[in-house]
């Protein structure tokens, strides 16, 4: 393929499907990538293939998505599903994305590149949670929305954040009762969050809020201030203990899910060069970016939840803007159009981010859980434990990159996907410096498993070719 | 460890996990079909041999990784079922047809 687009979207979730549509709206060629089969991303999961009919088990802000898919779908994006992007690189004044699709991998080159590979759900490293029957929430939703399957037996719900009881309302309204939610907010968390009070009340989260609470409190037992939370049951799961303000508790269970929030995914766009930001308020690192979603690298924009965690509305504003500063920057639409068309959409901005901190400060998740103590699994493919990590700390490794070299920690199938965060946030305590000064791994293409032959069948280029040849 | 609820009528697609025949549907994923056939786990890890199955379904924990039609270290939650699909579980690290032990 030589064609050169002005935009490739990565990423069909809201923020990619709005970027996109956008940017084709204001006359550029936009090319939409995506790792899944159809469109939505996770939020909107499978919404044009799910096998639920029932509207109500999945809710009115999943069905939202279906706008979004109705506009992609009238519009003139040429939407690519089914392709994996293992690289970004700046190439001249084009970036070239690295794909792989069920024919093979090859490079395309576009003007501009909206990343939008959005956000997954924070790795919750306790003890056992490598045990078979304990899976993520937002693993058993997936289930739900693509292939209409709920959990069987005794399910317990564990963690911290809004998915906790939104997943629990569907699984209800599915004819499906978890056994048992066990929330994980710290209590210290609310003394935070009563700043945010306020503007929280008024915003459009709190009824929506309130309701979902409602409806799941007269259903579920819930059990809150728990702490130390671990699964236990040798080759797979069969029960799980837990400290609650009474004392430990246990418990024989089938299902345990557990759900920390959500967090950005980094790796393309940390690959690609592009610099990241430690929030301090969501423990986790974001993209640099500015208001318009462009990154520290010329040509590439990150929008969505890769440029901090906001939900999916915001998510969908911020891929419109990305979208209309792409079609500036190819040139189809000029500085006043762009603009005029982005007040509109800041002005919307504004009233979604209204409640968020109250959220963010409320969910982030407990010490505990952050930094994992003794025997517990950090790094679930090379299984390298917390203790492990603090002792290399403490042995003179001076950051997450050089911990590779240490342990091969981070090293394994999944990139420091998962243990990432851990390895950052327990360097950050044992070397008592913050965790912005420690930084991340150091991501590299290819983000996606490769095969040697794939590789190699990429096109080369003159300059390749004459860098591994031998004269 | 999962069940599908009543009213799926999407087409069904015949497959064997693990040498099970197993009944999916049109537009699961392998590691869904797994799940709710109760074949666990996807696979064995390389350091201590001891038993996974999927954990996130989206991609990022590698967790679900088997051998699929013949191709190891596939992501399992990543493929969608097809009919006549062979699927093992894969144990330990990948090993590439031909190479010793």
């Amino acid at each position: 393929m030589t064609d050169v687009f002005d935009l490739i979207v990565i990423g069909a979730g809201p923020a990619g499907m709005a970027a996109a549509t956008t940017a084709a709206a204001c006359g550029a060629s936009v090319m939409l990538l995506d790792e899944n089969a159809s469109p939505g991303g996770q939020i909107y999961r499978a919404i044009t293939t799910t096998p639920v009919r029932k509207r109500r088990i999945l809710g009115g802000a999943y069905w939202v998505g279906e706008n979004w898919t109705v506009r992609l779908k009238r519009s003139t994006v040429k939407y690519v599903p089914r392709t994996e992007i293992w690289m970004l690189r700046a190439e001249g004044n084009e970036i070239e994305v690295g794909v792989r699709d069920a024919t093979g991998a090859r490079l395309l080159r576009a003007r501009q590149v909206v990343v939008a590979t959005g956000a997954m759900e924070r790795p919750m490293p306790v003890p056992g949670w490598t045990l078979p029957g304990v899976m993520t929430v937002g693993a058993a939703q997936t289930m739900l929305k693509a292939s209409g399957m709920v959990p069987e037996g005794e399910t317990v719900i564990a963690g911290s954040g809004p998915l906790l009881y939104l997943y629990a309302r569907q699984l209800l309204a599915a004819g499906c009762r978890p056994a048992l939610i066990l929330d994980t907010t710290p209590p210290s968390n609310w003394r935070r969050a009563a700043w945010h009070l306020p503007a929280f009340v008024a915003s459009r989260y709190f009824l929506k809020g309130l309701s979902l609470l409602g409806a799941v409190l007269r259903k579920v037992p819930i059990e809150r201030h728990v702490r130390m939370l671990r699964a236990e049951g040798g080759d797979r799961l069969r029960e799980i203990v837990w400290q609650s303000p009474t004392g430990e508790q246990r418990r024989k269970v089938d299902v345990l899910l557990l759900h920390q929030g959500v967090v950005p995914a980094i790796n393309l766009w940390s690959a690609a060069g592009c610099r990241s930001v430690w929030n301090d308020d969501q423990a986790c690192w974001h993209a640099e970016a500015d208001s318009w979603g462009q990154s520290s690298v010329p040509g590439i924009i990150v929008a969505g939840d890769g440029a901090g965690v906001a939900g999916a509305e915001i998510a969908a504003v911020r891929g419109a803007l990305a979208g209309l500063q792409a079609a500036h920057l190819c040139r189809r639409i000029d500085e006043g159009m762009r603009d005029g068309q982005a007040r509109g959409l800041q002005m919307a901005l504004s009233r979604f981010l209204r409640g968020r901190d109250f959220i963010d400060a409320l969910y982030r998740p407990a010490d505990w859980v952050r930094t994992p103590t003794g025997d517990t699994i950090v790094c679930r493919c090379e299984e390298i434990t917390a203790a492990q990590i603090v002792e290399a700390g403490r042995a003179g490794c001076p950051g997450p990159s050089q911990l590779k070299a240490y342990l091969r920690c981070g090293m394994g199938p999944c990139q420091g996907r998962q243990c990432g965060l851990a390895v950052t946030e327990l360097l950050s305590k044992v070397l008592e410096r913050s965790p912005g000064d420690i930084g991340h791994f150091r991501y590299r293409p290819p983000v996606k498993p490769l095969t040697v032959g794939e590789l190699a069948s990429v096109p080369a280029s003159v300059e390749d070719e004459a860098s591994v040849v031998r004269l | 460890m999962f069940k599908r609820l009543p009213d799926d009528s999407r087409a069904i697609v015949r497959l064997t996990i693990a040498g099970q025949p197993v009944e999916a549907r049109a537009g699961d994923s392998v590691a869904a079909a797994m799940l709710a056939a109760g074949l666990l786990p996807a696979r064995t890890t390389p350091v201590s041999e001891t038993d996974r199955a999927p954990y996130c379904m989206m991609g990022v924990c590698f967790d679900c990784l088997m051998v699929i039609d013949g191709i190891a270290s596939r992501q399992a939650c990543m493929v969608t079922v097809r009919d006549g699909m062979k699927v093992e579980p894969q144990h330990g690290a990948r090993r590439i047809p031909g190479q010793s032990r």
